[in-house]
């Protein structure tokens, strides 16, 4: 039997669950094959987006994202996501709750009228944290069965896992590893390419105000991989996911390119290294398309 | 109403702390933040720019500059200013007041509309809901979106209400759509 390393509750947030769905299937499987418990949180709603809400009403944002961590409390138990926004949103918005108390008292105003308090017992984890501090290295390796061997990756960040890292807390946001450990232990290389760190040009309402504009990130970020010769990027982030994916063909049809550049995200890559099907991790229901020495 | 400045303290100060949104005031127009600005390269997003308007109180000119909705929120320049100036968080703090005093596009106030109706920025459809049997999940997450949840979104709304979010964005609840978009709603 499986050792257990924990129950936790999945926060969605809404590119996941309603857009990414294999993004949710193989975190969720990952997390089981090393003992680690899914709940699902009733009643949770969007983040909401940090960029966006955080853009256009911060005194909004904040008790929306209390109401989410409340719910949370309530089960008692600590939560994972996948998504920077998310992240972004629950971290930032739990690290100002549990700091500054008149804020908090503010929040809880709010809530109270649908009898929710924020209590500041919860903690918001990210899912490739999980990976790398919970599940760890040495448990990982012991369950790669298909090594990626040759297979060399673009690591990307995105913004809101890494910044501000005096929130995240994660070390330098100029010199991340966690992704790149990641990567390792399945055998495949991370390769370094121009402008490793940038941003995919989604966020803060760009995409949604600007898509042709923010596809012009997407398409330097993809270019830059590509000519260092990388095979596929991975991340650890569902909005970033999307406008890397789903940008692809937005991008093709705007700019008369055709890209087809394999994205996944960190429980898909480290999933198909354990053997499980591209089918098993949503992968073959997405833009871009697996090339054979990924799901060989 | 007071100087740019002093609004910005006041509003992002409710959320951030004083202290954090006062940093504004120790901008030396170095440019580190312009030079390391990913959004700079492909817009006319100058983010020195923004802090200096802001410190000259020049309200109008930052609330109807188109640029200052090109920061992707990325924090590069957050992180690398010497200075310490929490310029992501004041931006989006100027933002918020450009937003109150109606400076705020269509497509943005619309994600506020996908919130109030289904309580997620990014809804599911038909399409997805078979996706997500597909790789044998159920057909919807139990978060405020699903038919049984109706009074788990109700708090998402009382949220909206009790900020004026819905007049911000001159929601009407009897359409559940902006004030006379009803039919122009495209789908994004």
């Amino acid at each position: 039997m499986t050792e257990s390393l924990g129950t936790y509750a999945y926060f969605l947030g809404c590119i996941t669950p309603n857009r990414y769905p294999g993004i949710e299937a193989a975190t969720k499987k990952v997390f089981k094959e090393f003992g680690i418990e899914t709940k699902e949180m009733v009643g949770a709603s969007c983040c909401p987006a940090p960029g966006v809400f955080g853009s256009f009403d911060l005194h909004t944002w904040l008790p929306v994202a209390a109401r989410n961590l409340a719910i949370a409390e309530e089960m008692e138990l600590e939560i994972y996501v996948t998504c920077n926004g998310c992240y972004g949103s629950l971290q930032e918005a739990d690290h100002l709750l549990k700091t500054h108390p008149n804020v908090k008292e503010k929040v809880n105003k709010i809530l109270s009228k649908f009898g929710r308090e924020y209590k500041g017992t919860t903690k918001v984890n990210h899912s490739i944290v999980i990976l790398h501090d919970v599940i760890g290295l040495d448990r990982l390796k012991e369950k790669i069965k298909k090594p990626l061997d040759d297979v060399n990756v673009a690591v990307h960040y995105g913004c809101h896992f890494l910044k501000p890292s005096e929130v995240r807390g994660h070390g330098s946001s100029e010199t991340p590893y966690i992704l790149e450990d990641l990567i390792r232990v399945t055998g495949a290389k991370d390769v370094d390419y121009k402008d490793k760190l940038m941003c995919c040009g989604a966020g803060g309402g760009n995409r949604t105000a600007d898509t042709v504009q923010s596809l012009e990130w997407t398409r330097q970020k993809l270019v830059n991989a590509m000519m260092a010769g990388c095979d596929c990027m991975v991340h650890p982030c569902a909005f970033c996911h999307l406008q890397l994916d789903r940008g692809q063909a937005e991008m093709n049809k705007a700019f008369g390119t055709s890209f087809n550049f394999p994205i996944l995200f960190a429980t898909q890559f480290i999933g198909l290294a354990m053997g499980m099907s591209q089918e098993e991790l949503g992968l073959d229901i997405q833009t871009s398309t697996m090339p054979e020495k990924l799901i060989k | 109403m007071g100087t740019l400045y002093e609004d910005i303290v006041d509003y992002g100060g409710e959320v951030f702390g004083r202290e954090h949104m006062e940093t504004l005031k120790e901008c030396v127009q170095c440019g580190k933040c312009t030079g390391g600005c990913p959004s700079g390269r492909n817009t006319a997003l100058r983010t020195r720019k923004l802090m200096q308007m802001a410190l000259l109180d020049l309200r109008e000119e930052i609330f109807n500059a188109p640029e200052l909705w090109f920061c992707t929120t990325c924090f590069t320049c957050y992180e690398r200013c010497p200075k310490g100036v929490k310029t992501t968080d004041i931006i989006r703090t100027i933002r918020n007041l450009a937003a109150k005093e109606g400076h705020m596009s269509v497509p943005h106030r619309m994600i506020g509309v996908y919130v109030l109706k289904t309580g997620h920025a990014v809804p599911i459809g038909p399409d997805q809901m078979k996706l997500r049997e597909k790789v044998g999940l159920a057909s919807q997450p139990p978060t405020t979106q699903h038919p049984d949840n109706k009074d788990q979104l109700e708090q998402v709304r009382t949220i909206f209400k009790s900020t004026g979010y819905d007049a911000m964005i001159d929601f009407d609840w009897e359409t559940m759509n902006l004030r006379g978009m009803e039919k122009k709603e495209g789908k994004k």
